[in-house]
């Protein structure tokens, strides 16, 4: 397959030591061998990610520092106060990208957020490593595995001083770890800039909740702080909005509600007589059918509120089926606003709060519907 | 009693490259950072190997101390590996007894050894995988300045080191096992992996570990808190007396060199010996 290439070999004294031979100094014989070009090609793929050395990362954030300057220059601000912002609006507007994939346009970034965070070199010019756990591999995360277990020695020996003297039941110090979570792998992974497996994580997870356990970690609370992050996601609770009142003094309150592809808006007058008018059409001629009309009055029947509201809606979209649900959930939430806590409590209960998230699902193909497959032949 | 053969180390000649290699090809490679002459480089790594405890490591530990620390005690009969009924004593109750008498002698082999090691600026690996003292045995290297794994040991961190460090490492140049055995009781693969890359090892061997492949055994017990705690105590000891020593002559040799290299450089040596 491939050429044979005669090759020129080499070799020192010592050629039956064939491993040490190819380091020895000093070639006294030339030898001719035969190999294939394949052999010679290097293999690209094995010699792992690029390294970027420290003086490379200089010279890149030195031309970025530049290259901001004279894009501030190019757009006529002040190069002093171009902000990342700035310079993400200017390549917007200089390099205009019609490609979809956003991560695919030209960006001008700091280079410590493009060039992935490496380590330098471990050991100094002794050869001798800084770290004394480098013989491990994963120096980072045992040296984490190891400082979080001397911390917790620490503690259950300040607990066995506290208990010599009996004051160990007064003097307890726990963490509050209500609203915040662990770390994720992929952060920790961050923080430690090595590569972990699940194990490794899971172990270390394991040794700081035992950590947290003991009766005096509050010792080492800020320490374990570093370890957790703030639960961001709150409970979306629902916001009631006070009542409106119009120039004759009358309340009203509006509400928006959709279903499937219709989205409606709702507007509840009080002092009324159960008159609903939808897209200015009396809504027994909008919504001939019963069923559809019944879904209107459904929330006035519930609340018992029948005959006191006046209603005025607007709905687009969608059918006659979804229009009717979706003016539903828009006077449900509409109607939050003249009631109590507990009936707004029964009215999410009963499902009448919550928007159907039932959608059209697309057909797929090699296959005639959403689900429905062709007609299976036997030949 | 001792032979001057079983003191010298068994360093492996300095011309082969089993391991990986340093830029320079000079006999006196090994000697990383120093910068001293090489005639006074020479007197400095020779006249240790002229004595035959240079560092007084017999002075460290006593017999009552072994006693004491509970180093006797082996495991039970039916635990008992072959390869270490010469050096059993004894058995009581179904329990091996160890014969401190012979743990004296290799301990006192071992610490010499350890100890000219570190006087050469070798890099020492500590390995221990009970997990009752790995937090020890990693703070006992920590403050001796050399290194420690008691953590799962991956396939080629010594035969494969190239590929798991990047090139231009260093690997150990002893290995030093609290414990020979893994979790699950068998031989700790760095023994073979160390007589592979021809890195001498000593360690503690227990009644039920294979002394074989390890260079400088140590018949004793791997499982007393107190014994292990000794075992660290002692070889830090004598890795800090070591390099300290290793600072002394190297100002003496230095403070020689300026002097321009009196003939006095024996009796220096013989007011200097701690």
């Amino acid at each position: 397959m491939a050429a044979a290439v005669r090759r020129v070999l080499r070799a020192s004294r010592a050629w039956s030591a064939a491993p040490r031979a190819r380091a020895a100094p000093g070639a006294q014989t030339l030898r001719l061998i035969y190999t294939t070009t394949a052999v010679q090609k290097r293999n690209v793929a094995a010699s792992g990610p690029e390294k970027y050395t420290e003086a490379f990362i200089k010279n890149q954030i030195e031309e970025f520092n530049l290259g901001k300057r004279h894009l501030a220059n190019m757009m006529g601000e002040d190069p002093e106060t171009f902000t990342q912002e700035d310079i993400d609006k200017a390549i917007a507007y200089l390099f205009p990208s019609g490609l979809f994939e956003k991560r695919a346009r030209p960006i001008m970034k700091h280079p410590t957020e493009i060039f992935p965070k490496q380590k330098a070199i471990q050991w100094g010019e002794d050869h001798r490593p800084f770290h004394f756990l480098f013989y491990t591999g994963k120096q980072s995360f045992y040296s984490l595995m190891h400082e979080i277990y001397g911390k917790l020695l620490d503690i259950q020996k300040y607990e066995d001083h506290l208990r010599a003297q009996s004051l160990l039941a007064e003097n307890r110090k726990l963490i509050n770890l209500i609203g915040s979570r662990w770390l994720i792998k992929e952060e920790l992974e961050e923080m430690l800039v090595e590569k972990l497996s699940d194990h490794d994580y899971s172990m270390c997870i394991q040794l700081l909740e035992r950590l947290v356990t003991l009766p005096c970690c509050g010792i080492e609370e800020e320490y374990v702080l570093k370890f957790r992050r703030e639960l961001s996601i709150q409970l979306k609770k629902m916001v009631i909005e006070p009542l409106q009142y119009d120039e004759q003094g009358v309340a009203f309150s509006t509400g928006e509600g959709k279903r499937k592809t219709s989205r409606a808006t709702a507007v509840i007058y009080d002092n009324g007589s159960g008159k609903i008018t939808v897209n200015g059409v009396d809504y027994l001629y909008y919504f001939p059918v019963m069923q559809d009309r019944e879904q209107l009055m459904f929330p006035f029947q519930f609340l018992d509120r029948l005959g006191i509201h006046d209603m005025i809606c607007t709905v687009s979209g969608g059918g006659r089926s979804s229009q009717a649900g979706a003016i539903r959930l828009a006077s449900a939430r509409a109607l939050c606003s003249f009631i109590t806590e507990n009936e707004v409590e029964f009215m999410r209960q009963a499902g009448l709060l919550t928007a159907d998230p039932r959608v059209r699902e697309r057909k797929k193909p090699g296959q005639e519907g959403a689900r429905r497959k062709f007609t299976w032949k036997k030949r | 009693s001792f032979s001057p053969l079983s003191v010298v180390p068994r360093f492996r000649c300095l011309g082969s490259l089993g391991k990986a290699a340093p830029s320079t090809s000079q006999l006196s490679s090994r000697l990383y950072g120093t910068l001293l002459a090489p005639e006074a480089n020479q007197q400095l790594i020779t006249e240790p190997l002229r004595h035959p405890d240079f560092f007084n490591v017999k002075e460290l530990f006593s017999l009552k101390e072994l006693f004491d620390a509970r180093v006797h005690l082996g495991h039970k009969k039916g635990c008992r590996h072959g390869f270490m009924e010469p050096y059993i004593f004894g058995c009581r109750l179904d329990q091996d007894i160890i014969d401190l008498d012979q743990t004296m002698k290799h301990l006192q082999l071992a610490l010499n050894f350890t100890a000219h090691v570190a006087y050469r600026k070798g890099i020492i690996l500590f390995i221990s995988r009970n997990r009752q003292f790995g937090h020890l045995v990693e703070v006992t290297a920590r403050d001796c300045g050399e290194y420690a794994h008691t953590r799962y040991w991956q396939g080629g961190l010594l035969t494969n080191a190239h590929i798991q460090y990047g090139t231009g490492i260093r690997l150990p140049d002893l290995l030093i096992f609290i414990s020979t055995l893994n979790n699950v009781f068998e031989p700790h693969v760095a023994i073979r992996d160390a007589a592979k890359m021809n890195i001498p090892t000593v360690g503690v061997v227990d009644t039920n570990c294979n002394p074989s492949i390890i260079t400088y055994p140590i018949p004793g017990n791997d499982d007393s808190p107190l014994a292990v705690e000794l075992y660290c105590r002692l070889f830090k000891m004598t890795i800090t007396r070591a390099k300290n020593k290793r600072k002394q002559m190297e100002v003496l040799y230095g403070l020689q060199n300026k002097g321009g290299g009196d003939g006095n450089a024996g009796s220096h040596l013989s007011s200097v010996q701690v």
